[in-house]
């Protein structure tokens, strides 16, 4: 079988790198390594993961200066040529500031960090990510966000709807989307987004948070072994 | 700075000043008296509590490292555990933002300092008046600092409390903890030593800001404590995470010598300690401390107490291995001094010399307070009861008290943390009294809390430091897990005054007494003085951090009840009163009475006997009994696990004492009926008191009888009044 290779992108003050390696790691027993920020050449990368965290400190506009440093241009590349990328939370709002993925991120409604268990909805398993899924299936992963708000334009979300590349939704522990089980106020509850492609997933919710048995749940561990699923099978 | 100025803003005495005098056989100058100033105050020199603090065990099995460094450490498994507690109450005072982020800021780098990565924070927070704007103020800018500073950094806030009393009001607490891990290797020294090595600054350029903190810390308030917002430090929770990955990089590679941080007095305080714990002497060229600010002077850059900056002891050899690692960082950095073989601190500005003091004067000889300890008149006046009029029933009683804001749920304020990041912590932080974390790559729960009740050390403050330990100790006992190390912050009014200095004094032999009982060593502490505004001082209070450990997490156990048809069982004895009770203050809006009942050799036997039951997993879910007493633990694990509760019993003592009272060294267990018989024998072997009190039911209700009194409320309404949010 293909070995998978997985890089973790690790900005000055990225904090959710270790986490997201010790699962690719230990828990789906995959061969991973950190990126640094100034890195250029990650040709031997088969899938890079955007972790979470705080990168510059987030001061400004989250992920609006790490959408400067020099990995991100490698990141747009490996994208291009079909490879996989995950954006988790911060890494999600990188892509988004990259304009890998469309769209823009505010506050929370409540403007409070939230940091809680979360359940989702599968909206596609179209996708690498999301394939191990059963569609409309109701999952839990945490989230852990200030600024997880996202909103996308009219047009963008009918392009989204249309292509079916909306990934997660908000939702309670029946599936309900509403304003009401809606944590952040982010456009049609969405909690996790695919470009065109499909080859590029932001989510705001840690799936490395959920893929263990004493985290709580691992329905998180889904989305890893879709990526290994898929890579291994092209 | 003139010399004026200088004396006034040191806080030293006139006695003080002479004495100084005395030691350097001239008239100090201007920095001199500014860095006496700094290691003479409270906050650095302990110089009230100090011959307290010497009585205090430090010695036992688990310890690698005690008193006197940046903190303690403990040994877990194969791992070095560094964990220190510490108050950042003043400055939360005058600017609740900043004060709190800026605490959590300097307890990370004491932790990270000796080469332990920190894992977890709980803090300790103290509020005034539940319905005061102030509070509201203080409470949502303390949290936010914490959540802004903590979330930021990547370490998660796992536990900790929250209480509302009316004597803090204009005094509230920031206590927090830090706790850290590494391999015992790695774990370093604050020392600076070997002649001609390098003292290396690194992090932040030096500002004037927190210009003076430490003496600030360790005075009181007055009603003008807005013009004192100068002496807050700002917070950088960025910088923070660079100069702690650097610093675990530094000591990884083993490229130094000696690292702390530059916390209260800054400069001054970081190099005149590293140097004192290497016997050695050090020269400062305070010309070549990066500055954020121009024309700063030499006080300035020696007292300053801008924020993330640390200082280190390398080797010349190993400077551009340093250096590298500080560019890769993105940090700013300066090779300051160097240590000397003088044993004395010389300062240079401008090639001139500005400080040239004997290091032992600063630090081991400072002036230090035996104060007598007389027994205050008010211990004996708040004894009596004031006249009660309970209601025959209690329901509503205990509706008040679930969603009293500082018994209700804390959720609220953790949401806004991440408690989640690193992925270690295995329960939510509401669903134990203490919090568990997994130690990865091994079987280990690390367990650990922060307890404290200002309420019984004021009714007797010997009880009430002995209490501190036992609750915190308890509360990692009901997971299952020994407790290895305690740390403490000690949170008083003016020692000056008698019945402050009786508080404090009886308080630390209380704590003393209760940690050679429970063998668990202190590791280090810190005091906070003079938290008093116009007079009025604080609820004498003592938070105790306690570290330990399970063997095997898996077997952890944790509040909440899990399923209809268990047996409830009550350990420990239920003992008459409601003094010093919360359900007391709802009723009368007093702190009256007997402390609750506390024997040290009980407490010992009930954890001995918990930890042994759980490790033979008897045990479902375990709580321990405190503020709100029974009636609230059993509605908490009801209202957690969504299963109802009921009991059916009777005693010997008032109703009003077995729903509500809080004497001590009591738990309630959930286990399967077929354990009974196994539970009684090794509870009669610790000769601990085994009470039925019923089962866990489907009928969604919480149903309480004792004798002919009844309490019922469904679950859904607890949960409901349980989950009520302050802010």
């Amino acid at each position: 079988m293909k070995t998978v290779k997985f890089g973790v992108v690790v900005f000055p003050g990225t904090n959710c790198d270790r986490d997201t390696s010790w699962v690719i790691q230990s828990v789906c027993k995959s061969e991973v390594r950190y990126v640094w920020h100034t890195e250029t050449d990650i040709s031997d990368l088969d899938v890079v993961i955007l972790a979470g965290g705080f990168s510059y400190g987030d001061y400004l506009r989250s992920g609006a200066i790490a959408h400067y440093s020099p990995v991100m241009k490698a990141v747009k590349e490996h994208a291009d040529r079909g490879k996989l990328v995950l954006g988790i939370c911060n890494g999600f709002q990188i892509l988004v500031e990259s304009h890998l993925l469309k769209g823009a991120f505010l506050h929370n409604k409540t403007q409070h960090f939230l940091c809680q268990k979360q359940y989702l909805k599968v909206a596609t398993t179209d996708s690498p990510f999301t394939m191990k899924y059963a569609r409309d299936e109701v999952i839990q992963i945490p989230i852990a966000h200030g600024e997880g708000n996202y909103y996308l334009p009219q047009a963008d979300l009918d392009e989204a709807l249309t292509y079916d590349l909306i990934a997660f939704q908000y939702c309670d522990k029946q599936g309900v989307v509403n304003e009401e089980t809606n944590p952040n106020g982010s456009t049609a509850s969405i909690a996790g987004i695919l470009n065109r492609q499909k080859n590029v997933l932001g989510m705001m919710p840690h799936p490395e948070r959920s893929s263990e048995v004493e985290m709580g749940s691992t329905d998180g561990k889904k989305i890893f072994e879709g990526i290994l699923q898929w890579i291994q099978s092209v | 700075m003139d010399r004026e100025a200088a004396i006034k803003r040191s806080n030293l005495s006139e006695a003080e000043l002479q004495l100084i005098e005395k030691y350097l056989g001239r008239s100090p100058t201007v920095e001199e008296i500014g860095m006496f100033g700094a290691l003479w105050s409270e906050h650095c020199g302990y110089k009230n509590t100090k011959p307290l603090i010497k009585k205090l065990p430090t010695k036992g099995k688990h310890l690698l490292q005690g008193p006197g460094e940046n903190a303690g450490v403990i040994k877990v498994g194969e791992y070095a555990v560094a964990f220190k507690i510490e108050s950042h109450n003043h400055p939360s005072a005058v600017e609740p933002y900043q004060g709190a982020a800026t605490g959590v800021g300097g307890i990370l780098r004491d932790v990270f300092a000796m080469g332990a990565r920190p894992i977890a924070v709980l803090d300790s927070l103290r509020f005034g008046k539940v319905d005061s704007p102030r509070t509201r103020y203080l409470a949502s800018g303390v949290i936010k600092g914490i959540s802004d500073y903590g979330n930021r950094v990547g370490i998660p806030t796992v536990g900790g409390e929250v209480v509302f009393e009316d004597s803090y009001e204009e005094n509230p607490l920031v206590n927090v903890m830090c706790v850290g891990i590494a391999k015992p290797e790695h774990i370093i020294k604050a020392v600076a030593k070997g002649e001609g090595n390098l003292l290396f600054y690194y992090g932040s350029k030096t500002g004037r800001d927190g210009l003076g903190g430490a003496t600030f810390a360790s005075a009181e308030l007055s009603s003008e404590g807005e013009d004192q917002r100068p002496s807050v430090q700002v917070g950088d929770a960025f910088t923070e995470k660079l100069i702690l990955e650097a610093t675990l990089e530094l000591i990884e590679k083993n490229l130094v010598i000696g690292i702390q941080d530059m916390g209260a007095a800054g400069l001054t305080s970081s190099s005149v300690e590293m140097a004192a714990r290497g016997k050695s002497g050090i020269e400062i060229d305070i010309d070549k401390v990066p500055a954020r600010a121009s024309n700063m002077t030499a006080y300035e850059f020696l007292l300053s107490e801008s924020q993330e900056r640390m200082l280190a002891c390398i080797e010349p050899s190993k400077l551009p291995e340093v250096e590298k690692i500080m560019q890769k960082w993105e940090l700013d950095y300066a090779v300051i001094g160097k240590v000397t073989s003088t044993e004395r601190v010389v300062v240079y500005e401008k090639g001139k010399v500005v400080a040239d003091i004997p290091i032992r004067y600063l630090v081991d000889d400072v002036p230090t307070y035996i104060r007598e300890v007389k027994k205050p008149s008010y211990l004996d006046e708040v004894r009596s009861l004031p006249s009660l009029h309970l209601p025959h029933d209690m329901t509503p009683l205990l509706k008040d008290l679930l969603k009293h804001p500082s018994i209700a749920s804390k959720r609220w304020v953790y949401k806004r943390y991440d408690h989640m990041v690193q992925t270690n912590l295995l329960a939510e932080p509401m669903e134990a009294g203490g919090a568990m974390l997994r130690l990865k790559g091994t079987t280990i729960g690390l367990a650990m809390s922060t307890d404290g009740n200002g309420r019984y050390t004021y009714l007797d403050p010997y009880v009430g430091g002995m209490q501190a330990v036992a609750e915190a100790t308890r509360n990692i006992s009901c997971m299952g897990a020994e407790p290895y190390g305690i740390t403490n912050c000690l949170n008083f009014g003016n020692p000056e005054k008698s019945h402050v200095y009786y508080q404090i004094a009886k308080a630390m032999e209380g704590m003393g007494k209760a940690c050679e009982v429970l063998e668990v060593p202190v590791t280090g502490g810190n005091a906070s003085l003079y938290n008093e505004t116009d007079g009025e001082a604080i609820l004498p209070t003592l938070i105790v951090g306690v570290v330990g450990a399970i063997e095997d997490y898996k077997k952890a156990v944790f509040s909440p009840f899990k399923a209809p048809g268990h047996t409830i069982y009550l350990l420990g004895k239920p003992r008459e009163g409601l003094g010093g009770s919360m359900a007391l203050k709802l009723l009368t809006g007093k702190i009256a009475g007997e402390c609750p009942f506390l024997d040290i050799e009980e407490e010992k036997r009930l954890q001995k006997c918990i930890r042994e039951l759980i490790a033979k997993e008897l045990v479902i879910s375990c709580q321990d009994v405190s503020d709100g007493g029974l009636a609230v633990a059993l509605s908490e694990c009801a209202l957690m696990g969504g299963v109802g509760v009921r009991v059916e019993t009777e005693g010997d003592i008032s109703p009003e004492a077995f729903f509500f009272g809080e004497s001590q060294s009591r738990l309630v267990i959930s286990t399967l009926p077929q354990y009974e018989d196994t539970i009684k024998n090794i509870c009669e072997h610790y000769d601990i008191p085994l009470t039925r009190l019923g089962t866990t039911t489907s009928d969604n209700t919480i149903h309480l009888t004792y004798g002919k009194r009844t309490i019922s409320l469904s679950v859904q309404e607890a949960r409901e009044l349980y989950m009520t949010e302050y802010l």
